[in-house]
């Protein structure tokens, strides 16, 4: 179990070359362990977001090591072929803004993923239900993602994230629309999920509320990490 | 796996069924071109059937008598019938004017028959309504499309005739509806001078003495005579007997006879490779650009619907939507808007043909062709969107 979960080490990330080279991660050390939710918090332009994309294989970082459970991900360039079945199963996003494909009703937008790793519809379905459910979204199961709320959607959000099982997700800014008690609940159903599948959850935040829940919390500040631990007061 | 293009498709539909409406007319359009194009050459064919003649007997070295103007003395026929192989021979006059009638006048193609049986060469064949010609002067026979009604009288220059008989599909290689009449009405009206213009001429005729001879007083009357009667037709509609060879029996009357003889596939040539010639490439070039519109019409469309998705896009790649699935649900969607609008303006041309002046023959292997161009040129339209689409970076959806 050690070696499970996520693990980061020296990441580094230019933007560019030359005279216009930005290096926006200078050497970043990390490690979420199974069941585990981290925040990761600075300044603007500290290199929250390409940390994000590094971990979440849509762009290439320029040095070091990233293990994804027992497997080595990206160690100089990348071990995987397929970035895209990578993120498909592997890992689960979550943003900002919910994202819902806006033509697909709130069970097809969860079970897309299951489909899209070849599921047949009905077992992928069956899957998003249970977690609709369990994210107390059942009810809206049949309802098209604009006639939910913002919490509704985020709840789909999150579901769609972890309905794949990914030993990962990755949350950018989750509980920014929200309001403090449904930004907490949501938390506590990240929480929640983290421990009952074993994923590693990194959630990106400048949320003055939800930042006591941690248990550990990354700084990053100017492309360099520091560990600190947190108060991990979950309510309720 | 769901389909991703249907549910937008089905989740968008106003925006879908509004697009394929107006698409839809477009292509109705582009159809009934095709349509027209088709009705024109059927034209043709009809008329050319239902003349009932196997060659067409016309002045030496014209195209006539659809084509060019063609003159032929109306005694000619008698040697036509002497030719072997010739059954029957028919004199026959075209000519197109206004015929009047009480209300206004409409345009027709007055045809000059010998009134006789159906099955002489040049007859109107089949008649809807009333019954064939049977006096010698003054009936008509008209088509159907020329509006008139049985008993009325119409004015042909300066004489009356009454409609006896109504026919179908007989329209000249412009469209312009039929009226049958005697042969012998039509060569005076053909040729026919106004009154002021006869007076004018007898004076000038009387006044010449080479004409009016004292002591010869006959050679005026006969010289007069024959200024006012014309002895000429356009063309002689030969009917061979059974089993005899069209081309045989044309060398034949081209070799004796000094005229020129076209069969059946001649006269077709002739009518639709050059007398509708020109209509057919307006009609292509109508049919290039209606295209042209079309297709932008979809690549626009589709692209704006495209860009319009392209943070959907993004997510889809980010949780690992495969390049190609997000492709055919482009193309598909491209596809179905082309449906839908082949759908509206097939069911579009066939409701609006019956009102066009002219006949439209909206054929079945047409529309099938229309398909597929409509198919093709939606795949073609979309590849600008599914270009647009595969740029789209999955790291877009993460944003800044
Ligand atoms: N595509 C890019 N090309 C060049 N430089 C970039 C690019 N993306 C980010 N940067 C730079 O890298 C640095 C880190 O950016 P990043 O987006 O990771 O910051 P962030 O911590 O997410 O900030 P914020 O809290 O404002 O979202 C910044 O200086 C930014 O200007
Ligand atoms: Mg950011």
């Amino acid at each position: 179990m050690a070696q499970a979960g996520v693990r980061i080490n020296g990441l580094l990330k230019r933007y560019g070359t030359g005279d216009a080279a930005v290096d926006a991660l200078k050497g970043v050390d990390m490690q979420v362990a199974p069941g585990e939710v981290v925040g990761l918090i600075g300044p603007s332009g500290s290199g929250k977001s390409t940390l994000l994309k590094c971990l979440g294989a849509v762009i290439e970082p320029t040095a070091g090591r990233m293990t994804l459970g027992e497997v080595v991900i990206y160690d100089g360039r990348w071990q995987i072929r397929d970035l895209r079945t990578l993120r498909r199963d592997k890992i689960g996003f979550v943003f900002q803004a919910p994202y819902l494909i806006p033509f697909l009703d709130v069970t097809d937008n969860v079970a897309l993923l299951p489909m899209l790793a070849g599921r047949p519809n009905g077992e992928a379905r069956h899957r998003a239900r249970q977690l609709l459910e369990a994210l107390d979204v059942g009810h809206r199961a049949e309802a098209m993602p604009a006639q939910l709320s913002g919490g509704e959607q985020q709840r789909v959000a999150i579901a769609r994230a972890l309905v794949n099982r990914p030993p990962l997700i990755l949350a950018d800014e989750p509980t920014a629309p929200l309001d403090s008690e449904r930004a907490l609940t949501v938390i506590q159903i990240l929480n929640q999920m983290a421990a009952q599948y074993e994923t590693a959850v990194i959630v990106v935040t400048h949320d003055e509320k939800i930042i006591p829940t941690f248990k550990r919390i990354y700084h990053i500040r100017d492309g360099r990490t520091h560990e600190q631990a947190g108060e991990g007061r979950i309510m309720q | 796996m769901i389909n991703l293009a249907g549910r937008d498709i089905l989740h968008a539909w106003g925006k879908f069924v509004f697009t394929g409406l107006g698409l839809g007319l477009l292509i109705g359009v582009t159809l009934s071109m095709a349509g027209i194009y088709r009705g024109m050459v059927e034209d043709a064919k009809v008329l050319l059937s239902n003349s009932g003649a196997h060659l067409w007997v016309v002045q030496q070295d014209t195209q006539g008598p659809y084509a060019e103007s063609s003159n032929l003395h109306d005694d000619l026929y008698r040697g036509l019938l002497a030719v072997p192989g010739v059954a029957r021979a028919a004199n026959v006059t075209y000519f197109t004017m206004q015929v009047r009638r009480d209300s206004g006048d409409v345009r027709a193609m007055v045809v000059g028959i010998v009134p006789g049986g159906p099955g002489e060469p040049g007859q109107p064949g089949y008649l809807v309504a009333g019954r064939h010609i049977t006096r010698a002067h003054y009936e008509a026979v008209a088509d159907v499309t020329a509006g008139l009604r049985i008993g009325e009288r119409i004015k042909i220059r300066r004489d009356h005739y009454t409609v006896v008989g109504l026919t179908r599909r007989m329209v000249s290689s412009g469209g312009d509806p039929m009226v049958f009449i005697p042969l012998k009405d039509a060569q005076e009206a053909q040729f026919m001078k106004d009154n002021d213009a006869i007076v004018r001429q007898r004076r000038r005729t009387t006044a010449n003495p080479a004409f009016n001879r004292p002591g010869a007083p006959d050679v005026l009357e006969a010289v007069i005579a024959s200024q006012n009667t014309n002895p000429y037709v356009n063309a002689v509609l030969v009917q061979l007997a059974p089993g005899r060879d069209p081309e045989a029996v044309a060398a034949d009357i081209r070799r004796w006879k000094r005229l020129s003889v076209f069969t059946r596939a001649q006269m077709e040539d002739i009518l639709v490779g050059k007398l509708i010639a020109t209509s057919a490439r307006q009609i292509g070039m109508f049919l290039v650009i209606l295209s042209t519109v079309s297709a932008a019409i979809v690549a626009f469309i589709i692209y704006t619907l495209t860009l319009g998705k392209i943070r959907e896009i993004a997510v889809l790649k980010l949780i690992g939507t495969r390049n190609r699935t997000i492709a055919g649900m482009i193309m598909q969607q491209a596809v179905g808007l082309g449906v839908i609008g082949f759908v509206v303006g097939k069911i579009a041309a066939t409701f609006w043909a019956p009102i066009f002046p002219k006949y439209v023959l909206l054929l079945p292997g047409d529309a099938a062709l229309g398909f597929v161009a409509v198919v093709v040129i939606c795949v073609l339209s979309s590849i600008m969107a599914i270009r647009a689409a595969l740029k789209v970076d999955p790291a877009e959806a993460i944003g800044g």
